[in-house]
């Protein structure tokens, strides 16, 4: 019988990729997030879904040590990628971030050409040998984002002249293209028409065959549509984690039942 | 489920609405069957050919659920509790317009049968087994509005009882059949409306499956315990 069911959401590999414990997470005086144990797994989309302000942008950029640049920040508790701590004092966080790529809400080119944009991450991090190598690394992470036909003829134009999808698009190949292990998303089509957003949530199904991708979103059918794993956060608690079809078909928790039917949570 | 309304108010209006209908259209289906069964038992023409005219307006309520149900997921993309809830119309008003239909055939068979000969008692036999699955209509439904599970679960056990009545009937008109030949076209006719009758008590059943389906989010699992046995039998004797 089972083969008989929708697939789309079976996940393909229980392996863990990041690990929380314990995550504690202060603004100064204020705690954002309470305690926190999750562990998301490799080559799964996991949403994050939740209340403005319940923690779960403040969570997402834990996980590449973004908080390191606001100084009143403060993350204690364990959080490991493939069992090392990121935090440990060994861990250069540039070299995280290479490893944990992130996409913001808003499309953010480089106001450079389409190629540069795409380059510049494997230049700084030394990933291409030479020009032509170069050339192979970008073709493929625009491949990859799903933008190389639209591209391909005019690599050399701005990439801030791209419509948003594109730019988008474009955003998700620069992500990409340093060979990242996970892909942090942060809202990435809260800015797009629902074409371009079709269009990237086709891309995040495409890119779950190799990567780990953790996306915050808003929009409940979005976190339906394209995750296989759904994490309901509320005022700084996990508050329930687990399949993504359990959660929006039969939710444990009566908060996360108010939140996604759309009542007061 | 949480009782909290929600934000969009209109949503909540809509369901709320589509859910009035289900109870209007088990009124007019609890109506069908308590008269078509009276219609049999006293043989009354016009009280059958009524049942036969009220089935329409079953019908059309089946259709405008499903309409608005349809409404309901293209526009609000219920989940969780509200997903159940349109699910559930869907599914209880697909089996209140079967239960009609089969209280329209009842009324249907009554214009033969009242031409012949009453077969002993068992047009009374019948109002009584009718009645029994109309009260478990009844009380599947009150389930279903409190989104009562024990109520749900009981009206689960109750369709055993009417498994045997019809068990009963069915020996009872082999009987007569061998008896006598002239009994058989009545008989067959009165078999009928006890398989019609039966067969409403499991459309009972799964509203209440549906009414633990709604309230859990889980389908009942456990098995009912079936005493249809008439399957197997070959002689009016009890094996």
């Amino acid at each position: 019988m089972n083969d008989m069911r929708i697939t789309e959401q079976r996940v393909d590999t229980h392996e863990i990729k990041f690990s929380g414990r314990d995550v504690h997470v202060y603004y100064g005086e204020t705690e954002a997030i309470k305690g926190i144990d999750v562990d998301i797994e490799d080559k799964t989309v996991t949403a994050f879904i939740g209340p403005s302000g319940c923690g779960k942008s403040t969570f997402l950029r834990c996980l590449n040590r973004m908080n390191d640049t606001i100084d009143i920040c403060r993350v204690t508790g364990d959080i490991t990628l493939d069992g090392e701590d990121i935090y440990d004092k060994r861990i250069d966080p540039v070299q995280l971030r290479a490893k944990v790529g992130m996409v913001f809400q808003k499309p953010n080119p480089f106001p450079k050409s389409i190629y540069d944009n795409v380059a510049y991450g494997p230049k700084i991090h030394g990933l291409a040998k030479n020009k032509a190598d170069l050339d192979d690394i970008v073709e493929r992470a625009l491949r990859r984002g799903a933008i190389w036909e639209e591209v391909k003829d005019r690599l050399q134009e701005p990439g801030t002249g791209l419509s948003g999808g594109q730019q988008q698009r474009l955003c998700i190949a620069r992500a990409v293209a340093t060979e990242p292990e996970v892909l942090l998303m942060d809202e990435p089509c809260s800015a797009l028409d629902p074409i371009a957003t079709a269009q990237v949530e086709e891309l995040i199904d495409e890119l779950r065959s190799q990567y780990s991708v953790i996306i915050v979103t808003h929009s409940m059918q979005q976190a339906a549509r394209v995750s296989q794993k759904t994490a309901f956060f509320h005022l700084g608690h996990l508050v329930e984690f687990g399949e993504t079809s359990e959660i929006f078909t039969n939710p444990k928790d009566p908060r996360t039942e108010s939140y996604i039917t759309g009542r007061i949570g | 489920m949480t009782n909290d309304k929600h934000i969009a108010s209109a949503f909540d209006r809509d369901l709320e609405a589509v859910q009035a209908h289900i109870m209007k259209m088990g009124g007019l289906v609890e109506a069908a069957i308590l008269d078509a069964a009276r219609a049999l038992e006293t043989r009354d023409e016009d009280m059958a050919a009524d049942v036969r005219s009220r089935d329409r307006a079953i019908d059309e309520l089946e259709a405008l659920i499903y309409e608005e149900g349809a409404r309901l997921i293209a526009l609000r993309a219920p989940t969780a509790g509200d997903m159940r809830t349109v699910l559930s119309v869907l599914k209880i008003s697909g089996n209140l317009e079967r239960i009609g239909d089969y209280a329209k055939n009842i009324a249907k068979r009554n214009s033969v049968l009242v031409q012949m000969s009453p077969v002993d008692g068992s047009a009374s036999d019948l109002r009584r087994m009718a009645q029994a699955v109309e009260l478990m209509l009844k009380d599947s439904l009150d389930a279903y509005i409190t989104r009562d599970i024990e109520l749900a679960e009981d009206v689960r056990v109750r369709d055993g009882e009417v498994d045997q009545m019809y068990n009963a009937m069915f020996r009872q008109f082999l009987t007569y059949m061998m008896e006598d030949p002239r009994n058989i076209t009545g008989c067959m006719h009165l078999h009928f409306i006890a398989k019609n009758i039966e067969r409403m008590g499991d459309h009972v059943t799964s509203i209440a499956d549906q009414v633990i389906y709604l309230v859990t989010g889980e389908m009942p699992t456990e098995a009912r315990p079936k005493h249809d046995r008439t399957s197997m039998m070959a002689s009016p004797e009890a094996e």
